[in-house]
């Protein structure tokens, strides 16, 4: 174990790490990788999805050791067997997916894992010590409370002020704001610049480049497993960010369509539904809205405000309490996945290696698998093989699939391939109403293009296209209005084209005020 | 008084109860580090048979054979165990097969019944059995005497047990950290708790007390060797468990309830009430169907209080 005297601050860098290489099976995450962070400095670490940040910030927590390559902490040179060493040695990680255990309150939670003599827990003073450590940096949050009842927000609080307490010199923060409002992201971009203030270093990993202008002192950009370079925030540019990140110059425009959105003539019309989560609590609460013919709709929301939960009643997989749907005037029986296929329903759910497609089947076989029971791919019940073959190979040219053949099983390719199959399979139902969740989240930078075009091209045609999604640029970039859930309401329905940022990141906080930008006829009425 | 016949039943339901108790307790302790172990029956099994030959062999006064027995034993429970926590921990390995295959080859017919033969320890009964007590002489008070104070020293241990587990598990930092484990290993993980380590110890500290429970069995029920001689009882020590909702109190008062049911085909036998004796032998088993059914729904899972990850491999490299 390292004990890093944090206290003797000569050096200038807290962190050096020199030739990182990491290994998988069949990728190389991270292959030489360079990075320094300063002493009470916020770095930035961008890059887009497998640029190798979290690999790399998995290596400085000692979660993955590295195959090559060495690491520095204030000018020591050390070797972090596990995340016990990395703590020990002033390395605190607040994960992208918390690390917190829900039953447990706020204070067990800090305190866990503390090195302490008393064999018995003195809960009040605890407590104590938290409460103390909380009014210091402005992390609000009670300690008594069990942690499954905070807010997202809260429970990062939580995660921030357990690294805190543990002595963290160097704090890691892996998109820290993927589940914020852009509110609560600015409460902590100050938390993160009184932190570094204070002489600690905080590395900020992030794909967005908005938020790494408006914390950072300096950027390091990964891109392939490679360092590209570190530039000081103050003399670059977000274009010039995203030209290292991608390698190659991005426009972010708003897409073109060349079909008519119907908003009149409705295909899909959701009247009063509420249903539960698997938990058995209200998840989405008398929701009702209508996609007309063509339309782009998007959802916004804080994740788990009850977007997921309305996905699946659409797609028949969750029951509703009350309210129903219709598709284009029929009536469709909630709660049954057939129902919702023959009523014209493509669902691309936000999980789709488990939900969407069976992972460890072919791709020929995961292209039917909404078409099995009927003629041709089926004859009495026999699977006619080369007719499932034939229809693969027209579907992977024709939407461009990179497998080595169809009989691949699914989970071998990557994600925007994955994703391709799953677009594939459901366009060639030839859907009424399209419902896509996060459809192109983790998703490269060009495949998100390609996802981004299959669903304009679709609603193009006709299809009513309902799309959630926490990215808001995306919305913004495709949908024709936006709806804005909070805890299982839609409190907001805005057209893109009067929608801001700042309006609708007010509505994701649940905040329904007269200056936020939206006319109080944009507050949805249900609508029957 | 003291024959009155809900005196006797409950007075039996504790001597039942105990051993049940003893395996609850430690499957208790194991599944609060997220390991699922479904060979409880086949370790109470092999402490059951240890307990006997140990009875037979080790020399010395009554008490000390009595305590080397139940020592060695619940030792052969604990390796027992330790074997399921190398497959499950170490290898990860499908917990419930682990599980299911060391019942089946340490249990009924498998291991417990061969060292029973070549131990040939069925051919006598155990030399020191473990006895009933007269504590301070309280045996023939009025009614509690005979359920409080007229019971052998594993019944008083036993209590002792569950307060130490509910101190451990609620109030120490060790058992904070061992919940943590069993709720979230990647969180402990990430707070520096060796997951591996703990999940080991309390696998083996649950095949101790499984071990300890076929002892009794073996020498304080019927002191003497009959194959498969715990009937099911480790089962319904998992059951047990769900059914107290992982806490060692209400551990305890299944334990006893479950003890009652097993005991009530014998009592009433022996007080010549006449009701079918298959039915009665059957009870403990239906409720632990019933009890499980009843908590094995979604929505009572998550409210009971089931470590979050039970039966799950921990593995930190994942990609």
């Amino acid at each position: 174990m390292f004990e890093i005297n944090w206290g003797a601050m000569n050096q200038e860098v807290a962190v050096r790490m020199t030739g990182i290489v990491k290994r998988f099976p069949g990728v190389v995450a991270n292959d030489g990788v360079n990075f320094e962070a300063r002493v009470g400095e916020v770095h930035a670490l961008l890059g887009e999805n497998g640029a190798g940040k979290s690999t790399l910030s998995n290596v400085l927590t000692g979660l993955y050791r590295p195959d090559e390559g060495t690491t520095e902490l204030n000018g020591v040179q050390v070797s972090l067997a596990s995340p016990r060493d990395a703590l020990s040695a002033g390395i605190g990680m607040v994960h992208q997916h918390f690390r917190l255990v829900p039953t447990f309150t706020v204070a067990e939670n800090i305190v866990l894992g503390e090195k302490n003599k008393n064999l018995l827990i003195n809960a009040s003073e605890v407590c104590a010590r938290v409460e103390q450590l909380s009014t210091r940096y402005g992390l609000a949050v009670d300690p008594r409370a069990r942690v499954w009842q905070l807010s997202v927000g809260e429970q990062q609080r939580v995660e921030i002020l357990k690294v805190l307490y543990r002595g963290a010199k160097v704090l890691i923060l892996d998109e820290p704001t993927a589940v914020l409002t852009p509110q609560e992201a600015d409460t902590l971009f100050a938390t993160l610049r009184a932190m570094a203030k204070e002489g600690r270093t905080v590395i900020f990993i992030s794909h967005k480049l908005e938020e790494v202008m408006a914390v950072s002192d300096r950027v390091t950009v990964l891109r392939g497993g490679k360092t590209v370079g570190t530039v000081e925030t103050l003399s670059t540019s977000t274009r010039d960010l995203a030209r290292l990140m991608v390698g190659r110059e991005l426009v972010f425009d708003r897409v073109v369509r060349v079909g008519m959105s119907e908003p009149s003539n409705p295909v899909l019309e959701v009247s009063n539904i509420s249903a539960y989560d698997d938990r058995g609590n209200i998840a989405v609460a008398d929701v009702s809205f209508v996609v007309g013919r063509g339309e782009i709709v998007g959802v916004a929301g804080v994740s788990g405000n009850g977007q997921r939960e309305l996905a699946e009643v659409l797609g028949g997989m969750r029951p509703v309490i009350a309210g129903g749907f219709e598709v284009a005037g029929i009536k469709v029986t909630a709660g049954k996945v057939r129902q919702s296929i023959k009523a014209g329903v493509a669902h691309i759910p936000e999980d789709r290696l488990h939900t969407g497609l069976a992972a460890s089947h072919s791709v020929e076989d995961n292209l039917v698998l909404k078409s099995y029971r009927h003629k041709p791919v089926s004859k009495f019940s026999v699977i006619q093989r080369k007719i499932i073959r034939r229809h693969a190979v027209e579907l992977i040219e024709r939407y461009d699939v990179k497998t080595p053949d169809s009989a691949t099983p699914v989970r071998l390719l990557s994600g925007g391939n994955v994703q391709k199959v799953l677009l594939a399979r459901e366009f060639s139902a030839d859907p009424r109403v399209l419902v896509a969740a996060s459809p192109t989240r983790g998703l490269d930078v060009g495949a998100i293009e390609g996802v981004r075009k299959r669903i304009v091209e679709a609603a193009d045609r006709g299809v009513g296209v309902l799309i959630i999604s926490e990215d808001l640029e995306e919305l913004l970039s495709m949908s024709d209005r936006i709806l804005v859930m909070y805890e299982g309401r839609i409190i907001g329905d805005v057209p893109t084209v009067q929608a801001t940022r700042e309006a609708i990141g007010l509505l994701m906080g649940g905040i329904v005020t007269a200056n936020t930008g939206i006319s109080n006829a944009g507050i949805t009425e249900p609508q029957s | 008084m003291n024959s009155n016949l809900l005196v006797i039943i409950a007075a039996s339901a504790v001597f039942y109860g105990t051993p049940i108790l003893f395996a609850a307790l430690g499957e208790l302790i194991t599944e609060r580090s997220g390991v699922l172990n479904l060979g409880v029956e086949g370790m109470m099994l092999i402490g059951a048979v240890t307990g006997v030959w140990a009875s037979q062999h080790v020399p010395g006064t009554s008490w000390f054979v009595v305590l080397a027995s139940i020592v060695i034993g619940a030792t052969a429970g604990g390796l027992v165990a330790a074997l399921h926590a190398f497959l499950v921990i170490t290898l990860r390995t499908n917990q419930t097969v682990s599980g299911l295959a060391i019942t089946i080859f340490a249990g009924g017919l498998g291991l417990s019944s061969y060292f029973a033969n070549v131990w040939n320890v069925a051919a006598k009964p155990a030399s020191h059995p473990i006895r009933v007590l007269d504590v301070a002489g309280l045996a023939d008070t009025p009614i509690i005497g005979p359920i409080l104070f007229h019971q052998t020293i594993l019944t008083y241990f036993s209590w002792l047990l569950v307060v130490v587990c509910t101190i451990y598990l609620f109030h120490t930092r060790i058992g904070m950290q061992l919940r943590a484990v069993g709720e979230s290993p990647q969180t402990a993980d990430a707070m520096g708790i060796n997951v591996v380590k703990y999940r080991y110890i309390h696998t083996i500290i649950g095949g101790i007390l499984a071990g300890v429970g076929g002892v009794y069995y073996s020498l304080a029920i019927v002191p003497t060797w009959v194959d498969g001689m715990t009937k099911g009882a480790g089962w319904i020590a998992i059951a047990l468990v769900i059914f107290g909702f992982w806490r060692p109190d209400l551990t305890l008062a299944g334990a006893y309830l479950f003890g009652a049911m097993q005991s009530l085909s014998l009592t009433l036998k022996a007080r010549n009430v006449h009701i079918n004796g298959d039915i009665l032998d059957a009870l403990p088993f239906v409720m632990t169907i019933v009890v499980l059914v009843a908590v094995s729904s979604g929505w009572a899972h998550k409210r009971i209080g089931a470590p979050a990850a039970l039966g799950q491999p921990y593995e930190r490299e994942e990609r």
